[in-house]
């Protein structure tokens, strides 16, 4: 393994692992404060439970959180300094408001974690609600810094170095809304839907256990607008990475000739040698359609750039697919679940929805990460799309594959833990009957 | 002072408040490892209580001084990023167990006393041990000099480039007075977070053991800079803020020491934070203007002027957020109420 992979494998270990706990961290405190509040308004003593078993959860997968970030600010510079001494400057921005942002997070945490017996019913639901509210703008920031890596402004670039640096225009680069906003959507939606599916699982074999029956009405409000939302956001990203990073797009639709009315490509195996993708469906002028809202669109293929800019087609191709096809799922279970409920069905006693949603319980983090192998694989071999190669951003140690396998083992040690906590807290779930 | 240095001062600031806040809490697990005697359980129960709530917006000041460093001063953080690799991953890796186990040790399951439980506990301490000694021995690494543009020793190997800048005594020295510090930090505070008497003076023996291990910790400190980092110990002996600097680091020293063997444990408190904070800027003062000697200045390592206005607007406005915030955190856990993990 060259160093240059092992690096990029750390990273990519990093944050696949940090992701999962920062879209938990995201939407969990939003099901504990509506929890909580309806404790407020129905003085039903099962909802404080539910607020308190949650909180519990939160308290875990923030704190694993917590440190999986930090792990990743110091990553930046122990594996990619070439990176952040041009980027520093340029992107540094968002990732100081996401400090602030972090902290208040970390404070309100603390205040509603301990805070139950010492301060008010009212401020101790404020303090949940800044918990939910800084914890969105923390995951926005890192986005948006990440977006600036696929549409980099803010900059000019002279012989090599970035002068001209204005911080506020990298903030403001194209990437940045459309990423920041399917990525919020995500964590509501997996982690709302990841709830759900553990709840409805139970609940299969306890219809009627109100513990489930309430916790389960909370977390498909939270994760399943959001679930239906992401089709659309996912949409606007596309047409946006159609626009600003056309090789990324080409190597997703596995698309290899640029060409007018391109087919939209489903499933297969792109065969980079042959050019061509072999066992696909293919839908005449879906992909000009869906990227330019119009069936003749040009759509640029992997043969606009130079074969050795090409990232690594396969996984890319595959990647998006499975983020597609587990996203269209979720979105289609969370309509069904919506339509059933609109018409004053019992959720809970419906068999085929709760096995339906017990199914959805990983996919929308799996669905997730797959999204984040299109959008870093696929701008490979750019660091910074267009500007900085991230062969040419590694730190020349040598023998990084040391801290990769120890890096790996140690979030492998921690995933198992985390996984038994969580499953202890589950098993350990109230008979409380309506 | 230009606006790069008023930044580094900043970083400063943010790496003092996470010595006195997150570097406690360090200390906290250090304590938590040697709980001896009758009371060793609520020793441990007491640390634990006084983490609890506070220990994740103390680690934020670390991710703070980090952001700074690479937005402010990214050639720094490159280097150190680079030439500190192995420490560094080290500090992660104490890190993310201390926090992780701690939260497993307190959260894991509903009942106390569990048995795996305990091994989350001892993974907590023994992280909480090792973190603060690496943590340390990169400041010394930095502050010895050894962190120039070629690395630490004259060849280019492996272990001169990447092993030799860190692994030297008087690194490890400072290592080992983070160490101490950490520990005496939390022993003082202990004193005034303890209910009981007896708790009190378990912690309030252990702080003036520290207090003093810190003073000989010190002194090997500066006898071996004499060979591994002269011109920080140059700096600290004739520089004109030299004198008055130690002056006021004794007398604070002394004073802690005095209000524990008192029982004045405010008095301790505040004394003792003060004490850490001057030795802090010390080591700051000294190294000025380098943030990297013996060759990267302050103004060289700077990124353009327009990201250090935007910084440090972007800090005053978020002072505005944090400090009300802290102060209403410290106001709720930190006011002599007894705390219960829910």
């Amino acid at each position: 393994m060259s160093d240059l992979l092992a690096a990029r494998s750390q990273m990519a270990v990093s944050l696949a692992f940090h992701i999962v706990f920062a879209m938990v961290g995201i939407a969990m405190p939003v099901l504990m404060v509506v929890a909580e509040r309806r404790w407020h308004v129905t003085g039903q003593d099962v909802y404080l439970e539910l607020a308190r078993r949650w909180a519990k959860g939160t308290a875990i997968l923030f704190a694993v959180g917590a440190v999986s970030g930090t792990v990743l600010s110091f990553e930046l510079g122990l594996l990619w300094p070439e990176f952040m001494r041009f980027a520093g400057p340029i992107i540094g921005m968002p990732f100081s408001l996401e400090g602030f942002a972090f902290f208040t997070e970390a404070i309100f945490l603390g205040v509603y974690l301990y805070g139950w017996e010492r301060i008010s019913r009212r401020a101790h639901l404020a303090a949940g609600v800044l918990v939910a509210v800084s914890g969105v703008l923390s995951g926005i920031f890192v986005v948006i810094a990440n977006a600036w890596m696929n549409t980099p402004t803010g900059f000019e670039l002279v012989a090599g170095r970035a002068v001209n640096v204005d911080p506020l225009a990298a903030m403001a680069n194209p990437a940045a809304l459309p990423q920041a906003v399917h990525m919020t959507l995500a964590a509501y939606a997996a982690t709302g839907l990841g709830v759900a599916g553990i709840h409805a699982f139970l609940l299969l074999k306890d219809p009627s256990n109100a513990f489930h029956r309430r916790a389960l009405v909370i977390a498909l409000l939270v994760g399943g607008p959001a679930a239906v939302l992401q089709p659309v956001s996912g949409d606007f990203a596309a047409r946006h990475v159609a626009r600003h990073q056309p090789t990324k797009l080409a190597a997703a639709e596995a698309l290899f000739e640029t060409r007018a009315s391109a087919p939209l490509v489903l499933g297969g195996w792109p065969d980079v040698a042959a050019r061509r993708t072999r066992g696909a469906i293919e839908i005449p002028y879906g992909l000009s359609l869906l990227a330019f809202h119009d069936p003749r669109a040009e759509v640029k293929g992997l043969d606009a750039v130079p074969r050795d800019e090409w990232p690594n087609v396969p996984i890319v191709h595959v990647a998006f697919q499975l983020m597609v096809a587990l996203g269209t799922y979720m979105a289609l279970v969370a309509l069904w679940a919506g339509w059933l409920g609109w018409r004053g069905k019992d959720l809970a006693h419906h068999r085929w929805l709760m096995r339906a949603l017990a199914v959805a319980t990983p996919m929308g983090f799996i669905a997730t990460e797959a999204g984040w192998v299109v959008t870093e694989v696929g701008r490979q071999p750019w660091v910074i799309y267009g500007v900085l190669k991230t062969a040419d951003a590694v730190t020349p140690m040598p023998g990084l594959i040391v801290p990769f396998l120890t890096f790996t083992l140690l979030y492998c040690f921690l995933g198992v833990i985390v996984g038994w906590l969580l499953y202890r807290q589950i098993i350990r779930s109230p008979q409380v009957t309506e | 002072m230009s606006l790069a240095e008023l930044v580094a001062g900043i970083i400063v600031v943010a790496l003092n408040a996470y010595a006195l806040l997150g570097g406690a809490d360090f200390g906290g697990g250090v304590w938590a490892l040697l709980a001896r005697g009758p009371r060793r359980e609520r020793q441990r129960q007491l640390i634990a209580e006084a983490i609890g709530p506070v220990w994740e917006a103390n680690h934020v000041w670390l991710i703070l001084a980090i952001v700074l460093l690479f937005t402010c001063f990214p050639a720094a953080f490159a280097r150190l990023g680079t030439l500190l690799h192995i420490p560094l991953s080290l500090v992660l890796i104490g890190i993310v167990l201390r926090g992780s186990a701690f939260t497993f040790w307190r959260y894991g399951g509903g009942v106390h006393g569990d048995e795996t439980q305990r091994y989350w506990g001892v993974v907590f301490a023994i992280a909480s041990l090792i973190t603060p000694l690496l943590l340390g021995t990169t400041v010394g690494a930095i502050a010895s000099g050894a962190l120039g543009e070629r690395g630490g020793g004259q060849g280019g190997g492996f272990y001169q480039i990447y092993v030799a800048p860190w692994l030297t005594p008087f690194a490890l020295s400072v290592g080992v007075f983070a160490l101490i510090a950490f520990a005496f930090l939390a022993a003082v505070y202990l004193t005034l977070e303890a209910q009981e008497p007896e708790l009190q003076e378990d912690f309030r023996s252990r702080a003036l053991g520290a207090g003093v291990a810190l003073f000989f910790a010190a002194l090997a400190a500066l006898l071996l800079s004499h060979r591994w980092a002269p011109r920080v110990r140059e700096a600290l002996i004739f520089a004109p803020w030299a004198v008055p600097l130690h002056l006021l680091t004794a007398a604070t020293a002394l004073t802690a020491l005095a209000a524990l063997w008192r029982r004045r444990w405010r008095v301790a408190r505040v004394a003792a934070a003060t004490q850490v904070s001057l030795i802090l800027w010390g080591w700051a003062l000294a190294q000025y203007p380098y943030v990297l000697p013996p060759d990267l200045p302050v103004e060289a390592a700077a990124a353009p002027a327009v990201t250090l206005r935007l910084v440090v607007a972007a800090l005053a406005l978020g002072a505005l957020v944090l400090f009300p915030s802290l102060y209403y955190l410290l106001r709720i856990f930190k006011s002599h109420q007894p705390s219960e993990v829910p």
